[in-house]
């Protein structure tokens, strides 16, 4: 029973729900109780927050019982990423000098779950400040592949894709900003989404880089992640920057599945070379299902994506660095002392803040993005780097001229062990090749798993790019490509995951 | 050659005989919206501190802003009554430094990309004749909240045991009015500089978009000045005195200034480009933090805001409902008074129109009016050191209970 509860996908969830064949408190329970046999060895979660989930279970229990009619996700679970503040549950971004804070509101997406009676069950690590694929710059330790614990579960959101795919919760958020969403939904063979730029709200969302940061569903299946993302998308009047338009008919697409006549583009830029063999060969395989489905492919080409890595880690940083500046210990977090001063300034006490609570990579962001802003640097770097960005605009532009959707692998590799990448940051920043000219673009992208790579056995994803505000493509594509794979395996991807019971016991 | 930070001066006419000043005003001017410039929060003064505040200007993580549409309705009406040319499509920019006082760390402003540029504003002077002051730019942005140093001498940071802030003005809608470089005052430019002051808080009271009270900090000045010897055409090395706020303190600082630097370059020194504080008491200026041409704010525009794009119909309907101008609304009043030059040019450069207007609205005969706000409340006002409408009895804004402390809920900017 509890079994069932725990890999049961979010939308059988809701119809139990709905059909009162469960309660919200079982299922959230089921899902706590899972936490606590597993993630001592996964580590998704920095906080789990028991007692508010299980109220809020009772309260969509009470409420549906009393015959209210509910929302479709009332009384699923959800996991949120540490990255969206919560009222009255811990936000620390994965970072030292956030450690204790508690915030007074909550993000326009938390509130959006909560009024749509998803029960809050804890916030998910992340790399700092969201900066990372791995989770290793988590300041709290990093989360583990639930595939094989000794890999990464990606990054940032490696907290979000971990709590998935060893089933902790049927749902979680995620942001991203050059891939938080779609590399560690690749790697650990679930499913998620960077809507379009200004498709739902960043209220709330500490931000990384604000022309970048998107926040998005993320699940199991295609079908789910659609159903999360009609709940945290639309317009909000407190973002500026959020789109004034009817949230696209994702829910809609997802349930049909049809690709018939669609114009899939493969992006020439972002395959072959660089490209581990099985994550290549079940790209392939993945576009081969979806001729079979009724799609058309074409080739197409965007020139200047090669420059996209480059543009991004100017305007990244740059963004940052002075996002991040608010963090001086005068109002909230953390505030340390200057050693060997008894009488320190506000400036000294910012800066032993700032060098004790941030870590590396933070840092080194900071650094980068200061410079890149600097009188004299501006036109070589920052104005450089907005260049490109409109470059990379229109190469999309020309590309969906002729395609529908521009489909490529989400990443170059499948996951890699914990600790390989760390020391180089290059090599880090590589892994978000393939997704970070969609954040660039403001287009929207999905990742949903292809298979496993017979070299490694680990999980591969198909990333998939549509047009602004056009999100309800990837969701026909990825359900379309979900279902002929589904059926060809006979079962989940993550069916296949191993029992992580078994690790657990075996490392305690 | 020695960069001197000295308070030395030498008499003023031996100044002017030497040097050319050249004068520069930033005139910072809150706007008396009922919230803030990206926030819902009330903007009342002299409110219990930290009461007015909210996760947006608090700059707490995650919160994001939102564009008061009525700031930018007076930013334009501004634009417009300075003559200026209105952007068609601007937009903010962050100005980067660290400060315990600014929530983000950043303040939220215009950089090269201000909503109004290229105006100007005629200043008519004591003895008649009008000079056309420049206009470079107005621009948006929000002010900082307030720093309170205790236990310092002067209650300035330097000696201070501790700080306290109040973030209630943090966020409040600001428009800097920035000035071309004004040559060619010569011994006029501290008179000068008053009357645009005066000129220009005049036209603002008009627009109704300020309580342009200097004394309060609604209206703040901040001087730029330099000489260069006379007939030279370079400018030389500037000082930018923060903060004059009053009228009389403006044209004092000038002066004051003036003598400053000739006394340094005079002595073969140079002048060291500096903030420097004006000080009411003494009537002196002393040296501020150093402020080189390195100092770099990194400025970027604002992602977290869309540009802002007045369309051109609203700008026409502004223009249209612009108030009549002060200098034209000066010579409609001294008819219907009947005052002579003499008199009515007292009256103005007092500061007391609206009042008189008030009084003999209140029935009073204009003469009887000037005789009582120009003389007994002007004797006092003298030996205050204070400017007159300071004694006025009516209050210019009913004062409205505040709410409670710390609230924390966040709305949008409604008006
Ligand atoms: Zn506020």
């Amino acid at each position: 029973m509890t079994t069932e509860l725990i890999t049961a996908t979010a939308a059988e969830l809701a119809a139990r729900l709905a059909a009162r064949e469960i309660s919200s408190v079982e299922v959230t329970q089921a899902h706590l109780d899972r936490t606590a046999a597993v993630d001592g060895a996964v580590h998704s979660y920095l906080h789990v927050d028991a007692e508010g989930a299980l109220a809020s279970a009772r309260a969509v229990d009470r409420r549906r019982a009393a015959g209210e009619s509910m929302p479709t996700l009332a009384g699923v679970p959800i996991a949120v990423k540490d990255v969206m503040t919560t009222a009255g549950l811990p936000t620390t971004c994965g970072s030292r000098i956030l450690q204790g804070w508690i915030p007074p509101y909550d993000s326009t997406v938390v509130a959006r779950l909560k009024a749509a009676g998803l029960p809050i069950l804890g916030k998910t690590n992340m790399d700092e400040f969201a900066m990372g694929s791995s989770t290793e710059h988590s300041a709290y330790g990093p989360s583990r592949n639930p595939w094989d614990l000794d890999r990464i579960p990606g990054g940032s959101g490696g907290g979000s894709s971990s709590v998935l795919a060893s089933f902790q919760a049927p749902l979680a958020t995620g942001t991203d900003t050059g891939g938080s969403i779609r590399q560690p939904a690749a790697v650990t063979g679930t499913v998620g989404t960077k809507p379009t730029y200004g498709g739902v709200s960043r209220y709330g969302l500490v931000a990384l880089a604000s022309s970048l940061d998107q926040a998005g569903p993320c699940a199991r299946t295609v079908l789910d992640t659609a159903l999360l993302h009609e709940v945290m998308a639309g317009h909000d009047p407190m973002d500026s920057t959020s789109i004034d338009a009817p949230v696209p008919a994702v829910v809609e697409a997802a349930r049909r599945a049809d690709v018939a006549g669609m114009r899939i583009g493969i992006v020439r830029e972002l395959t072959g070379e660089g490209f581990q063999a099985g994550v290549q060969q079940r790209f392939d395989e993945a576009v081969r299902h979806l001729v079979d489905a009724g799609a058309q492919v074409v080739e197409v080409s965007c020139p200047s994506f090669v420059y996209a890595l480059a543009a991004y880690y100017l305007i990244l940083p740059s963004e940052a660095s002075s996002n991040l500046a608010k963090f001086d210990a005068m109002r909230y977090g953390l505030r340390v002392l200057p050693a060997g001063d008894d009488d320190p300034s506000a400036e000294q006490v910012m800066a032993a803040t700032r060098e004790a609570g941030f870590g590396d990579e933070v840092k080194r962001r900071i650094i980068l993005g200061t410079y890149a802003l600097s009188s004299g640097y501006y036109d070589a770097y920052y104005g450089s780097a907005q260049k490109v960005r409109r470059l990379i605009s229109d190469d999309f532009a020309a590309a969906f001229a002729s395609a529908d959707v521009l489909v490529s692998p989400t990443a170059p590799t499948t996951a890699f062990k914990l600790g390989d990448k760390l020391d180089d940051p290059m090599a880090m920043y590589l892994n978000d090749i393939a997704t970070i000219p969609a954040n660039l673009a403001g287009v929207p992208g999905m990742s949903v798993p292809s298979g496993l790579a017979p070299e490694d056995g680990l999980p591969v994803g198909l990333q998939i790019l549509a047009p602004a505000m056009q999100d309800q493509r990837l969701y026909a594509v990825g359900a379309a490509l979900e279902a002929r794979l589904q059926a060809a395996w006979g079962a989940p991807l993550l069916a296949s995951a191993p029992d992580l019971t078994a690790a657990t016991a075996k490392g305690a | 050659m020695t960069q001197a930070t000295t308070e030395a001066t030498v008499p003023y006419e031996e100044a002017l005989a030497a040097y050319d000043p050249v004068l520069g005003l930033e005139v910072h001017v809150e706007l008396n919206t009922a919230t803030k410039m990206f926030c819902g929060c009330a903007t009342t003064f002299g409110a219990q501190p930290n009461s007015q505040v909210c996760p947006v200007c608090l700059g707490l993580p995650g919160a994001l802003p939102v564009v008061n549409e009525k700031g930018v309705e007076s930013a334009i009406r501004i634009g417009l009554a300075l003559n200026c040319e209105i952007a068609p499509w601007c937009r903010f920019a962050r100005k980067n430094y660290f400060y315990p006082d600014m929530p983000k760390n950043f303040q939220t402003s215009q950089y090269d990309e201000p909503i109004a540029f290229d105006g100007h504003l005629d200043v008519e002077l004591d003895d008649g004749t009008t000079y056309r002051v420049l206009i470079e730019r107005a621009h948006m942005e929000e002010d900082t909240g307030k720093s309170t140093h205790v236990g310092g001498a002067t209650g300035r940071i330097h000696g201070a045991t501790h700080s306290l802030v109040d973030y209630n003005r943090a966020g409040i809608p600001l428009i800097e009015i920035v000035t071309k470089p004004m040559v060619g005052a010569g011994e006029r430019a501290p008179e000068i500089a008053r009357a645009y002051v005066a000129t220009l808080r005049d036209l603002l009271a008009a627009l109704g978009v300020s309580d342009v009270r200097m004394e309060q900090g609604s209206m703040r000045c901040d001087v730029n000045l330099s000489l260069m010897p006379t007939g030279a055409d370079r400018f030389g090395t500037r000082s930018e005195t923060k903060n004059v706020n009053s009228l009389r303190s403006v044209e004092r600082a000038v002066r004051f200034e003036i003598q400053r630097h000739a006394a340094i370059l005079a002595s073969g020194g140079s002048v060291t480009q500096e903030t420097r504080h004006w000080h009411e008491d003494t009537g002196i200026t002393t040296s501020g933090r150093e402020k080189s041409d390195a100092e770099d704010y990194r400025y970027f525009p604002e992602p977290d805001l869309v540009p802002i794009a007045p369309a051109a119909d609203w700008v026409e309907r502004l223009r249209e409902s612009l108030p009549e101008p002060p200098a034209a609304r000066r010579r409609r009043l001294q008819g219907e008074w009947g005052y002579a030059d003499l008199e009515m040019r007292d009256v103005v450069n007092a500061g007391l129109l609206d009042l008189i207007e008030e009084t003999v609205a209140a029935g009073a005969s204009p003469a009887g009016a000037r005789k009582w706000w120009s003389g007994e409340i002007a004797r006092r006002a003298n030996a205050d050191g204070r400017d007159v409408p300071a004694y006025a009895a009516a209050p210019r804004r009913d004062p409205r209970p505040c709410g409670g402390v710390g609230v924390v809920g966040h709305q949008r900017p409604t008006q």
